[in-house]
Order: C-alpha cells, then structure tokens, then sequence
C-alpha cells in the first residue's frame, strides 16, 4: 500500500479524506488506483496534476517507481515561464 | 501608387530604391535594402532598437520617412566595425555579457557611438539619460552602462 | 547526495568566455523572427476588434479582395471545428469565433503582396459588431450581475454558487489554522491588488508560414519552444503535427510570453489559401500589447500570525486573478508557492482563477510567484516592524531549510534560502547610511524550477570538435553555457564546441525554453550525451590498444590507459581518435532523451534603496542588490545577467507598469510611449551575489535562475517605500500620483 496525500480541495472529491491508500507500483498505477478507489478524482488526474515522490517533483511521470515507503504528494499541474 | 526613387549613401555605398511616400527609413533599410540590423521595436520613436545617424545624427529611422534619405550619409550597424575589425563597442559589449537577447544591441551600440563622438567621457549619469530612449528588457542596464564605458576608456587610450 | 559530475576542480565550469553568437549580434547579422525574406513572400495583417466584448454579426471581405495584390483572407470559418480543451481556446483566441472577447481579439487577417496593401486591406474588411457589455476587472467580474464572458467554461473544481466568470478554483494547505492562530502574538490581515503588466520584449511577434494545399509546412518563427509552436498551430489547424517543421529565428526576449501561438496559425492558413505562398507576419507594438499575453493581474487577501519572537504560526491567503478571457490565470502556482519561503505547520490558500474581457494572459517570468510575494512578503515586513525584529532575521527565523517541509507538502532537498539571507546581511549595501526620505526595503523569492521534455545530441567532427545540438533557444546566452558544460565533460577547449539550435526535424520533443529549465534540463541533456560519445571513444581506443574498455579512462580530452593490465599506451585524443572514426567504427555521436526531474528550486533575497521625493512622490532607486542561488554557476556574467533583469523588471512592475483600461474595455495605454518600462536612467547598477548551494540533481549542481528574481523587487520597493514614508502601498504599480496622495492623506491624518 502507498499513501497519497492530497491537497485540501481534494477532499470533497475523496470522501472528505486528504490521505488515501492505494495499491501500485509507479506513478501510474497508484494515480489509475486512487480514481477506482474515488471516481470522483477523475477529472482532477485528467487535467492533469504533478506528484511529487519523497520530495522529487515529477510534473509527467508515469513511469516513475514509488515503493509502500515512499512519500507521495499530488501537486498542482506545473508550469513555467 | 506612384513610388519615389532615392538616392542616398548607406554604410559609405550609394544606395537606391523606390519607395511608397509613406514609408518608413526603417521599412525601406529593411525590406529595400534588406539591412535588417536595424530592429523594429514599436515604431513609434519610443524603444530606439531602429538608432541609425544621418548626416551624423542620432535618429529612430521608425520615425523618418524613407523619401527623407534622399542625398544624406546613413550609417548603421551593419557600417560600425571596420571589415574584420570590430568596433571596440562591440568588443566590450561582448567582452562585458552587454547582451542577453541582443535585440536591442543594435541600436544601443549606434547610439552609443553617437554619444561617444560628442563627449569621448560621460559621465554614468550622462550616459544613462543618453540612453533612456533605447529599452533594454533583458539586462536591467547594468552590464550595457559598464561596457560602453570601458569603451569609451579605452578609446581615449586609458587603460580600463 | 553526490553529485554524479564533478563537484570542485572544474576547468571550464565558472569562467566567462565570449558567447559563440556574440559577433552576430553585435553587427547586426543575427537573423530575428523579422529579418526573414523569402522569394514570393506575402505580407499578412490581422484584423483585430475594437471592442473589449462583441457579438459578430458579420464579416464582408469584398472590398478587400479587390483590391490589387491581396491574395487571401481568413476568418474562423477557414479553421476546423470540434476542438476541445486548451486546444479549443488556443484556436479561439488566434481568430474569434462567434463573439469578440477582448479589445484586441482577431477577427481576420489578410494576405497581400505587399504590407502596405496588406494594412490597407485590413482597413476594408468590413465587420459588423454588436457590442456587448464588458468586463475588465477582477473583483467586479465575480459580482453578482456582471457580464458573463462565456457560459459553461468552469471546471469540476469550481463550487456551485460562484459566478460563471470562476472558471478554477483551488483550495491546498495544510495543519489546522484556528490553534495557529490561537497560538499567535501578533495576527495581521491585509488585502492587496497587483495589475497585469506586459512581458515587454523588445522584439515583437514575428513569423513566416508556408503550407501546400497538402497542408504540409514550414514555419519560420522567434518562439522560445518550436515544438510547442507546432504543436499547437497542428491543432488550430487540425493537422498532424509531423506535417510541420518549425524552425526557430534568434529571438528578441520571450519571459515566457513567447512559449504560446498568436498569429503564428494565420500564417499557415492565409498561405494555404494564397496557393501555397509563404506568409510572413511581424506584429505592431500596439497589437503585442493589445493581443499577446500579458500576465494577470491579482487581489488577494492575506492573514498572517506570529509569536511575539516572531515565528509564523499560521498563515491564509485568498487569491483572486483574471487572465483575460480563457482560464489558465496561473492561480494554481500562486496557491502552492505564495507561503513557499517559510516553515508554517498551519496554512491554507484559497485561489479563484477569473475571465474577463482582456487578452489571454501568457506565462511571465515566474508566472503567479510575484504577485503572492507582494501580498506576503510586505505582510511580513509589516509584523517584524510591529515586533522590532529586522526584516532578514525574522525571516532567517522562518526560513526553510533541507528537510523541511514545505507549505505544499513534500520536504526540500538542500536549497538556499538561509544563505541568501545571510549573504544580504553581510553585504555593504545592507548597513549603507540612509538619509532623509530614504529607506530600505527586503524581500525573498522562489521558483521551483522545472525539467520538462529534453532533446539533444552531441557529435564529434572529423577533426575532434564538437556539435552540440539542443532545442532549446538561446535568449539570453544559453549557447555559451552549454559549449562550456560541453567543454568540461569532454575536457577540451570551449572554442572546440560548437551549440546549435535544431529545427522540430532535427531532435525529439523539445520543451521551450521556460520555466528556468534550459541551462539545466538542455545542460544536463548534453552532459549525458557527452557522456555516451566518451564512452564510445573509450571504446575505440581500447579497440586500438586491444585492451578491455574497462581499462581505460577519459582525462583532459584524451583516452588513457588506467589500473595494472592497461599496458603501456600514449593517450589518444580526442582529435586522434575522430581523424580515425570512419575506419574504426564510423560516427560517433551521443544522445540524451529525457525528462529530468532532479530540477531544484532557487531562492532569492533583495535590498533596495529608495529615495522618495516628497513634492512629486516619485520613487529613486538609489542601490539595488541581489543575491540568489544558482546551484553553481555555469557562465557567471549570464547568471548576473539573469539576477539583473528579472530585478529591472520587478523594478518596472513595482513601480510604472500598468494594463490601462477604460469604461468601454480599450486598453488605454498599447504604445510603450504610455506603457512604461524601466529605462536606463530609472535604474541604479544593480548589485549581485551568486550563492552556490549545488543541487544533487544536476551533474555540476546547476538550478535555474531565469525567474526568481522578479519575485522580490515587488515587495522589496513597496517595504523600502513604507521605511522611507511610513506608508504601506498595497496596491501596484506603485505611481508617483498615487505615492503623493498616500502622503498627502498621511499629512491630514
Ligand atoms: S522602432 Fe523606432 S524607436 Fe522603436
Ligand atoms: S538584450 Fe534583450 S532587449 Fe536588450
């Protein structure tokens, strides 16, 4: 199981809840787990978000690994000028 | 519409074309003569990226009409080093990361050499007002101040 | 963490060499996006509305296309329909659907043989409008009653009861904000507004767009990414995006307002319908200022709380921003990074992401990072004047530090806020003596940085120099930084490497240059792909001793024998090894694709001195210092010169610079006569630190730079201006008339 913690507007979309446990092995899988677990979020990963994995920001990693330990943030999608 | 035929010198060549009243110096360097050194910033006189001398004064070619060059000496950057030789402006400009873009480069380096030949030692100060009508937007002028005026110490033989 | 580059001992890391496109830009010979001529080229000319919110009712071309030398015009009707998303708004705003949204907004453009018959064509196209009510600014275009830009255009994150002109809205924090504030000595609320102000580069949008009726083309374009530009002009146009090969001119300053597509699809439509004849557009000052995307302008509303120590113990901000007519106001990174600076455990940001009748804002330098820091950062200097704490100890005391965890969520790695402080501290200017209606002013600043998709290829030439190829355009000496890191890796001369600029054609997907990434992500991309060359030049001249590849190392630009079974060989060089290539193996050439994440955010700290007059209010900036961290430093002078322009443009922001609109929704002000950026005798020198805190995730520690810096003039002028006045401005651009009515209301009271 890895911990995805999400920012606060999110919890009206995941039952009120600003932590969820999904099951996965990459940034992908825990993300498709996470919309299963609360359809809700869906649009929300659709648009687009960033995730950060024990501090490292990954703006569009799929393929990123993340371990049961490892500590995940949903990030607003980012952009720069 | 009937178009104008001008003669004029450019960069020390005689140079001819024919062109609408109604045309800038600046369209004409660019689109007649294809000298594109000289940058269109605004055309309204306010940003000087079109600095060009004629007669050897300073103008915003995006403010003379192309008719107007007729029989006057034009200098512009494309004239301002000396076959290999660059001007030591541009050398201390490069030497000095005097630019970032260099969009305005061109008109800021004519338009210090202008400068340069009335008064070989501004001050800071003087410089700065001389160049309040060449926008930079990428270097905050720190760096252009300081290579114009090593320029301008090397020019009259001091060391920088 | 180590780095997996070298971390000291560097060669050509640090020095300051001349850029390789110096020369060119110094006599004129760079080719920017205007300077292109073609054989056949016609001239195109938008049409744009005069009215700030319209129906179109009608548009009549007759007159235009008779007159002599016009070869096309094109309105919406010429685009495909159907498209859906940001693709959707990309196509509306490069060409007006059913209604006119901003003054500004094209309508039509028009294709001739020359720019003067092109204008004059444009004047013919006859459209007929209905004019509808309008809006422009922020806080009234959430009121009940005011005019709905566009039904329908919120997303999911909206809450039902909102006006439909909130088409985002965001909600992140964390911690509980009643005991923070509970816990607070001291609590302060305060509202604050900024306006939109333009990027301001010098060079306006220019392009030239060639494509057959097979609808395959060529784009010529001052972009700061080409593949975005492709990207998005396939999509208006619906085509494939392989169908075009942009190819990128030098450019003439972007500050990520040229990271998107105005015109640049009208070119390609209006040549397809001239048969196929390049098309080359070169916008007007007026029509970048009135059509291309300035930022948003902001009103927020800050609460802060402190122990009388001055520790943050709880922090709350409201941010209210309009970025013209489509969403994409960059609330999102106002609400992730306005507390961004500092340790808080308690603290919550509430975003609403506005349209209104104004063009669609574009990204600018650290896009929704200043406005934030104005409202926070002079709350900040507000509370430490109230406790009698200085303004950098109370925030070295806050100051986020490796390890801790940021106010939107993850921890940081090392980063250097702490030293920036303590540099500024430390500084001359710091302790300058102040006159009479002087005063000093502090502010930090972040950027998180950014990766993104990266490119590149590095080959070796017969003769052993180098070609580096990257995507990323080189807007403010980029092409330096890479030689060098290029120079370092191999070991030989910086005049060895030569860095080119490739077209979509040439290279994988390209991210822009933005979001402070090229010298990172596009260094990085070439370091790995000097790596792979070396690797295989190894390879050669293992091959050539008949040794084991393992046996040999890369030193000083040479294969060498290394360890106990090498055997005895002279170095092989680089040149050595290349002149033999073709015989030996053939090409050898490295490559790097990726999308690097190990980017790592730089913080800032600046000091200003101000003087104000108190006859005129007018504003001088006497000393202006920076000091950020720039991981390591690749080319010095460039790294300044970033440090420096951001400042300059903060400086302008803070002070002059201004979207201008009237009651009819007109901008007021789209020449840069009445809009007013920093000139040179507005500004002092400005003073830089360059602090070296190396990110792991960089082979030589390197972070962007680009942004950070116009993040802390804004409040650093308004914190100079209150130590100076006594007067707290919470509203930018900090103007002369409205400095001299806060005093004169300051005198009555
Ligand atoms: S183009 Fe002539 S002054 Fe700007
Ligand atoms: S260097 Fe870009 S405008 Fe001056």
């Amino acid at each position: 199981m890895v911990e995805i913690n999400l920012w606060s507007g999110l919890r009206r979309f995941a039952d009120g809840k600003d932590r969820v446990e999904v099951e996965g092995k990459t940034v992908g899988e825990i993300l498709d787990d996470l919309v299963r677990i609360h359809p809700g979020l869906g649009p929300v990963i659709k648009a687009g978000v960033a995730v950060s994995v024990d501090g490292e920001i990954l703006p569009n990693a799929r393929h990123a690994a993340v371990t049961e330990d490892s500590e995940v943030f949903l990030l607003q999608r980012l952009r720069g000028g | 519409m009937s178009k104008i035929h001008v003669t004029t010198t450019v960069n020390g060549d005689e140079a001819e074309f024919l062109c609408e009243p109604r045309e800038t110096l600046l369209d004409c360097l660019r689109d007649k003569l294809h000298m594109t050194g000289a940058k269109e910033g605004c055309g309204t006189g306010d940003c000087g990226a079109c600095s060009v001398t004629v007669d050897g004064r300073l103008v915003c070619s995006c403010l003379m009409l192309g008719v107007e060059a007729e029989g006057k000496e034009i200098t512009t950057i494309e004239g301002m080093a000396e076959g290999d030789t660059l001007h030591p402006l541009q050398r201390k400009f490069i030497e000095h990361a005097a630019l970032q873009c260099g969009v305005c480069t061109p008109g800021i380096l004519v338009a210090s050499k202008a400068l340069l030949e009335k008064n070989p030692d501004p001050s800071e100060e003087e410089l700065r007002y001389w160049l309040a009508g060449n926008l930079c937007r990428c270097t905050g002028y720190d760096k252009i101040i300081r290579a114009v005026m090593d320029a301008a110490a090397e020019m009259r033989g001091e060391a920088a | 963490m180590a780095l997996d580059g070298k971390t000291s001992d560097y060669k050509q890391i640090g020095t300051t060499p001349d850029r390789p496109d110096g020369l060119d830009k110094v006599t004129g010979r760079a080719r920017y996006g205007a300077d292109i001529h073609v054989p056949g080229m016609l001239h195109g000319v938008v049409v744009r509305s005069p009215h700030a919110h319209a129906r179109i009712v009608k548009i009549d071309a007759t007159k235009a296309l008779a007159l002599k030398g016009v070869k096309a015009v094109i309105t919406r009707a010429d685009f495909p329909e159907g498209l859906e998303g940001e693709d959707w708004d990309i196509q509306e705003n490069c060409m007006a659907g059913e209604k006119a949204l901003y003054d500004g907004h094209a309508v039509a453009a028009v294709a001739a043989t020359s720019q003067l018959i092109a204008r004059d064509a444009a004047k013919l196209v006859e459209v007929t409008y209905e004019v509808l009510p309008c809006v422009t600014n922020v806080d009234e275009a959430m009121k009940e009653g005011a005019p709905v830009i566009r039904d329908g255009a919120a997303d999911y994150s909206v809450p039902e009861g909102l006006h439909p002109n909130v088409v985002r809205y965001f909600d992140t924090g964390r911690g509980d904000l009643d005991k923070g504030f509970a816990e607070a000595d001291l609590v302060v609320e305060k509202s604050y507004s900024t306006e939109a102000v333009h990027q301001g580069y010098i060079e306006p949008h220019a392009c030239m767009g060639q494509m057959g009726s097979d609808g395959r083309g060529e784009m010529w374009v001052c972009t700061q990414g080409h593949w975005f530009i492709r990207r998005m002009s396939a999509a208006v146009l619906g085509i494939e995006t392989t169908k075009l090969r942009v190819t990128p001119s030098e450019i003439g300053g972007g500050f990520g307002g040229k990271t998107t597509v105005f015109m640049e699809p009208l070119s390609l439509a209006l040549s397809k319908k001239a048969g196929g004849k390049p098309v080359k557009i070169v916008m007007s000052r007026s029509e970048v200022l009135r059509s291309t995307g300035p930022t948003a302008s902001a009103s927020m509303d800050i609460k802060m709380g402190m122990t009388k120590d001055g520790k943050i113990t709880a922090a709350h901000g409201t941010f209210r921003m309009q970025g013209g007519a489509f969403p994409g106001a960059p609330v999102d990174v106002t609400t992730m990074l306005a507390f961004a600076n500092y340790d808080i455990e308690n603290v919550h940001h509430i975003g609403y992401d506005v349209i209104t009748n104004r063009p669609r804002q574009a990204a600018y330098r650290a896009p929704g990072a200043p406005m934030a820091a104005f409202a926070v950062e002079s709350t900040i200097d507000d509370m430490a004047r109230e406790l009698g704490i200085d303004p950098i100890e109370i925030r070295l005391r806050n100051a986020v530090k490796d390890g801790t965890r940021s106010t939107f969520g993850p921890k940081f790695g090392p980063v250097g806020l702490v030293e920036s402080l303590e540099a500024a501290k430390a500084h001359a200017n710091y302790s300058a003596p102040l006159g009479p209606n002087q005063g000093r002013g502090v502010a930090s600043g972040y950027w998180m940085n950014w990766g993104g998709e990266t490119s590149a290829s590095v080959a070796i030439s017969e003769d052993g120099s180098v070609t580096v190829s990257v995507g990323t355009p080189d807007i403010g000496g980029s092409r330096a930084s890479m030689a060098l890191m290029a120079a370092e890796a191999f070991g030989i001369a910086y005049e060895d490497v030569r860095v080119n600029i490739s077209d979509t054609g040439a290279l994988g997907v390209n991210e822009p240059t933005h979001g402070s990434r090229a010298t990172y992500a596009s260094g990085l991309a070439t370091i790995k792909a000097a790596e792979e060359c070396i690797g295989k030049l190894c390879q050669r001249a293992a091959d050539k001793w008949g040794i084991d590849v393992d046996a040999v190392v890369w030193e000083d630009g040479a294969a060498k024998p290394s360890g106990p079974n090498a055997g005895d060989h002279d170095p092989l060089t680089i040149g050595e090894i290349a002149a033999e290539m073709g015989g030996t193996g053939g090409p050898i050439s490295g490559h790097y694709e990726g999308s690097p994440t190990g980017f790592s955010g730089s913080f800032g700290t600046h000091v200003v001195d101000v003087e104000i007059d108190p006859e005129t209010g007018h504003t001088t900036v006497l000393r202006y210092l920076v000091v950020q961290d720039a991981g390591k430093a690749i080319h010095p002078d460039y790294v300044e010169g970033q440090f420096q322009g951001g400042a300059a443009q903060g400086i302008g922001w803070a002070l002059n610079e201004e979207y201008i609109y009237g009651e009819d929704g007109r901008l007021q002000n789209p020449i840069f006569l009445d809009y007013r950026i920093p000139v040179a005798s507005d500004l002092p020198m400005i003073d830089t630190v360059i602090v070296e805190v190396p990110n792991p995730g960089h082979p030589y520690g390197v972070r962007g730079v680009g942004e950070t810096g116009i993040t802390p003039p804004l409040p650093a002028l308004a914190n100079a201006i209150r130590s100076a006045t006594g007067l707290r401005m919470t509203g930018l651009p900090m103007t002369p008339p409205k400095i001299l009515k806060a005093l004169k209301e300051q005198g009555n009271g």
